[in-house]
Order: C-alpha cells, then structure tokens, then sequence
C-alpha cells in the first residue's frame, strides 16, 4: 500500500477508534491518535502477517507496549483481517475479550499481554534473540510511549539489545510529549533521545510520526544494530481540540465534542 | 552399644538441575539458558560450554532477563531463566505476572538459592517470600524439590510441561529420599512415610528435617504420616484432606515466611474441606538474624526435635 492509501486507512482507524472510545464510555484517546498512523503502516505495508494464521512462526513480531492504547490496535487488527471488524463494538463490554490493554491467547494477532508499562520492550529483545538463535527471518517492532521510557527495565533491553546485535529489531518510540498527568518535561525529561539511544550503540531515525511518506522509509530500514526510530507526534493528532493536551490522555468527548471530532475526520476522509 | 551412625552424604540439587539441563540440551536445540551474571550461581558452566551460543546471559537486569525470556518462548525457544530467587520472584515479579503467568508464556523460572541458602548474606539475599509471591499467579505451577532426585525429575518434567513454572531450588545439601528413576507427577505429594497420629508435611531442605522429626516421634511412640509436598501450587487436596481425615493433626515446615507459603497452602484446604488442628513452622513474619541456614532453620524451631515437639503439642490439641 502506497503512502496516500495508507493515509486514508489511517483517517479510517482513528474515526472507528473515535466511535468506539465514544460509545465505550472509556479509553485511551490521546495516544491512539498519536499512534494509529504508526500502527497503520506496519498493519497495511511493512509487517509479513497471515491473519488467517496469526501464529505462523515466519510471521513478523509487533508488541504494542504502549498497551493502554489497545483499541487502536483492535480496530487495525480488525481491519487488516484478525478479528471481525464487528466486533470492535464489545471493546471493554463484559466478558468481551477487547479489555483496555491486549491479551495475547484471546485475541490473533497480539504477541504478548501489555498493559503495566516498560514490559514490551524487552519481549522484543527476547524475540528478536530467539531468531537469531534459530535461524528465524522475521522482524521484531515494538512500539512504545515516550513517557513509558522513564522506565528503567528499557533501558535494560536497550543495553541487552546493542550486546547482542539485534539488527532484526526497531524500536519506535511514539514521541507525542505527554504521558497522562503532565508533559514529559514537567517530570523526567527524556528528551532528546536521540544522543542517549546513540550512547547505547543503538542506529536511531528521527521522523514526523504522522507522516506516512517519513514512517514507511523509516520501518522498513535495515542495518546492522537495533533500530531506534523516535517518531515525533501529536497527542490527538487529528482532532483540533485534542491535539498537544495532555487531559486527553483518557478523557472520553462529550457528545458535541464527539461530533466535532467526527466532523473533522471524516472531512478528511 | 548403638551401631556407628554414618551421616548420609548430602547433595547439592543445583547439580542435578545443571547435569538434567543439559541433558535435555543435547536432545532439544530449542533449550536455552538465560541467566543475570550468575553462571555461577546457577551452576551453568558446563551448560555454557557445551552451548555456547544458547547462553543468554542479560547481566545484572531481572526485568529485562524476564521479559527476554517471554519473548524467548514467543519465537519458539524454550528458555529455563535462572536466577537468585530473592531478585527472580521479587525484582522482576510484574513480569512475571504480565510477560509470564498472564500470557501463559512456556518459560520456565528456576529461582536459586532459595530460603535462607544466603543465611549470612542477611534479609535482603533471603528467599522467604518466594512461594507467597509465585503462588498467587495462575497458570504457574509452583515446585520445590527434596532431593537431587526430584530436582532432576522436575527439571525433566518442566521441559515436556506447555507452560510456565517455577521451580525453587536450594544450594543447601540435603540427602537422597526418593528412589532413583522416580518421576515428578505435577501436583501429587509422595507418602514417604505412613502413620496415624499426626502428618508432617514439608518440601524442599525441609523434607529430611520432617523425616527426622518422625523418627523422634516414633521413639516417642508416635506414628507420624510424612508428605513431601514439593508442588504448592496446584496443591495436593486429596493428600491434605486424607492427612486431616485420617490423622487429625498436620504440622507443615518450610524455608520460607509462615505467610503465605507452602503451611497457608495447606491450610486453605484444611479449612475449606476437613478443619483440624495446624501448626505452621517457617519464619514467624520477621527478619532473620546473620548465620547459616541450618543455623537459622534450627533457630526458627525446624530442628527435628523441635518438629517433634511441635508435633506432640498439637496431637494434645486433637
């Protein structure tokens, strides 16, 4: 799929997540936003996935550990064929196996359980060293918050990950500035990441992360280390009331909020 | 005059877990180790020698060893992930939960050096809260071995098992108790001993102590019922339940916090199913002086006399 076709999927998933976050009553909305383009060019271009057999051992690894932004990747999952696209209407009803945070043996196409934050990056690493050791092609991505880096189990899979030349590997760090109760600089500023990947040995890209035309180029690199894109995005990118406002970390629009922000993405569509 | 008594020779079970692992190496090129700098420790030498490549060793970083070992199992290794059990179970235990238990991930958590195999190292390097903490997590059998033999039967028995464990393993020697060839059987306590009075119940360092204690009791004129319980998690029901039926009286000993381990373990189905009289030995919810572990189990009431006392004081309660 080409850049401008996956931005049109794009806009499709952040209005399906919208409805869902909006009938749900709960969610993540912020940083689904931030992430959904992310999340669409690996679905739509760049992972080599079966959805009709989600754990055929060739497949592309993709850890969400981001994990609270769980319903943007339902409806991706939904889309690309995982899970019935209907179904992104049980998100978070009883009993349904959409919870806020994605379970791996209930639904196709999660890895690993995500949800406590600075987990998924490690798996990563574990999954990238277990292709390594047999022999395995696949590609192992994990995207994380930026927030979520204050967390010090990453920075011991980033040491793991350069000491064991992990080329098959590319972190993205969803770079959106906001965790949920403030900006990262107002707690424990990691910016810039960039010269403190670098420090660890890591290759690192520097992206708009909402731009297709930089995310492709970017997830399909190659070289020869782990791969670090920090991609810079916006918390509710695409709505104009959310964007860059930390309260949408998990606040739910009211109703003329909603259909404001209905509005505005399908006029983009 | 009594015969001389030869002290039986004692073995340390991390070299049964080494020789088994790999053992099982050689058949299974999907076996790795993954360890915290403790090649050492966990007896992994000669695992690392003869597979050079699959020694994942993380360095000092129990988070990150955990969640490497999840991802391990995802891309379809077979990991046994060995630490120092107070820094495996208590470092990296939300890992454990999410990366592990929760997703059900086919990784096998061997804690060394459990109990107070670190006696004088103090309570920060003792490893009494780690059946409290492993025991909770479903989908997480949680394992103590007796003997060389049983660890070797475990360590076997995990590698066939589709889906995590933890196995807890000692370095302090403990004698050979169960009968060569014997085969670990998930969730069933052997009868080492038969008896009518009372039921001891132990796992791990503590079954020879109990063993001991059933022998004094016997000079007393006590029969006491022996149960190596080593898993506690799924627990035998059956067992316990015959013990407090037939018995009417349970003593439980373990190398760990009176809290939540194996005696609570034991207790949960007491009460549920056949209320009789208890008494939990371990560590009565505090921290350890400095000494050795036998010093410190001796200290904590768990020396075979002691056990026997014990004993004799709850059958008065029956």
């Amino acid at each position: 799929m080409e850049p401008s076709e996956l931005e049109r999927v794009a806009r499709q998933i952040r209005l399906r997540d919208l409805q869902a976050v909006y009938e749900a009553g709960a969610g993540h909305i912020g940083g689904e936003m931030s992430v959904i383009d992310l999340l669409t060019a690996l679905y739509f271009r760049v992972l080599r996935v079966w959805p009709d057999q989600p754990k055929h051992p060739d497949r592309d690894r993709f850890v969400l550990s981001k994990g609270h932004t769980a319903c943007a990747l339902y409806v991706a999952l939904a889309k690309r064929g995982f899970i019935p696209e209907e179904e992104i209407s049980t998100f978070l009803k009883p009993h349904s196996r959409l919870n806020g945070h994605p379970n791996c043996n209930k639904v196709p196409g999660v890895e690993t359980n995500t949800g406590p934050l600075g987990h998924g990056l490690p798996v990563a690493v574990g999954m990238a060293k277990a292709a390594k050791l047999s022999g395995a092609r696949y590609h192992t991505y994990v995207i994380t918050g930026d927030g979520e880096m204050q967390e010090g189990s990453n920075w011991e899979a980033i040491m793991a990950a350069y000491q064991f030349r992990l080329d098959n590997l590319t972190l993205i760090i969803d770079h959106n500035r906001f965790q949920q109760g403030a900006s990262l600089s107002d707690t424990n500023d990691l910016a810039p990441l960039r010269p403190k990947l670098e420090a660890f040995g890591w290759e690192v890209s520097e992206i708009n992360g909402n731009d297709m035309h930089a995310i492709v180029p970017a997830l399909e690199h190659r070289g020869d280390r782990p791969h670090c894109i920090v991609a810079h995005t916006n918390k509710g990118h695409g709505i104009s009331f959310m964007q860059d406002r930390v309260d949408w970390h998990h606040k739910v629009p009211s109703k003329e909020q909603y259909e404001t922000a209905l509005a505005e993405l399908s006029e983009a569509l | 005059m009594n015969a001389p008594v030869t002290p039986p020779k004692l073995y340390d079970c991390r070299d049964a877990f080494a020789a088994t692992l790999e053992r099982l190496a050689s058949d299974n090129e999907s076996i790795v180790a993954v360890c915290n700098d403790s090649v050492g420790s966990s007896k992994l030498g000669g695992f690392k020698s003869k597979f050079p490549d699959r020694l994942v060793n993380v360095g000092i970083a129990e988070q990150n060893m955990v969640g490497v070992g999840a991802g391990l199992a995802n891309g379809g290794r077979l990991p046994y992930i060995c630490g120092a059990s107070p820094f495996l179970t208590g470092r990296s235990l939300e890992q454990i939960k999410a990366d592990i238990s929760y997703s059900n991930a086919n990784v096998k958590l061997v804690g060394i050096s459990s109990g107070m195999a670190y006696g004088e190292l103090g309570p920060t390097h003792h490893s009494i809260e780690d059946f409290a903490w492993t025991r909770v997590l479903p989908n997480l059998p949680v394992i103590a071995p007796c003997d060389r033999i049983e660890t070797a039967a475990a360590v076997e028995w995990a590698a066939s098992y589709n889906g995590p464990c933890f196995l807890r393993l000692s370095r302090v020697g403990v004698p050979d108790l169960l009968p060569e060839g014997h085969k670990f059987e998930l969730g069933k306590a052997n009868l080492l001993r038969g008896g009518t009075d009372v039921t001891l119940i132990a796992n791990g360092t503590l079954t020879h102590r109990v063993l001991k204690a059933a022998d004094v009791l016997a000079e007393r004129g006590i029969s006491a019922r022996v149960l190596n319980m080593a898993t506690v998690r799924p627990i035998d029901e059956n067992a316990i339940i015959a013990a407090a039926k037939e018995t009417g009286a349970i003593v439980t000993a373990e190398e760990h916090s009176i809290f939540g381990g194996l005696g609570s373990a034991v207790a949960e189905v007491v009460v549920d199913n056949a209320p009789v009289p208890m008494k939990r030995l371990g560590v009565p919810g505090v921290y350890a002086p400095t000494g050795s572990a036998e010093f410190l189990l001796d200290e904590f009431g768990m020396a075979p006399t002691a056990i026997a006392d014990a004993a004799v004081a709850l059958i008065k309660r029956k």
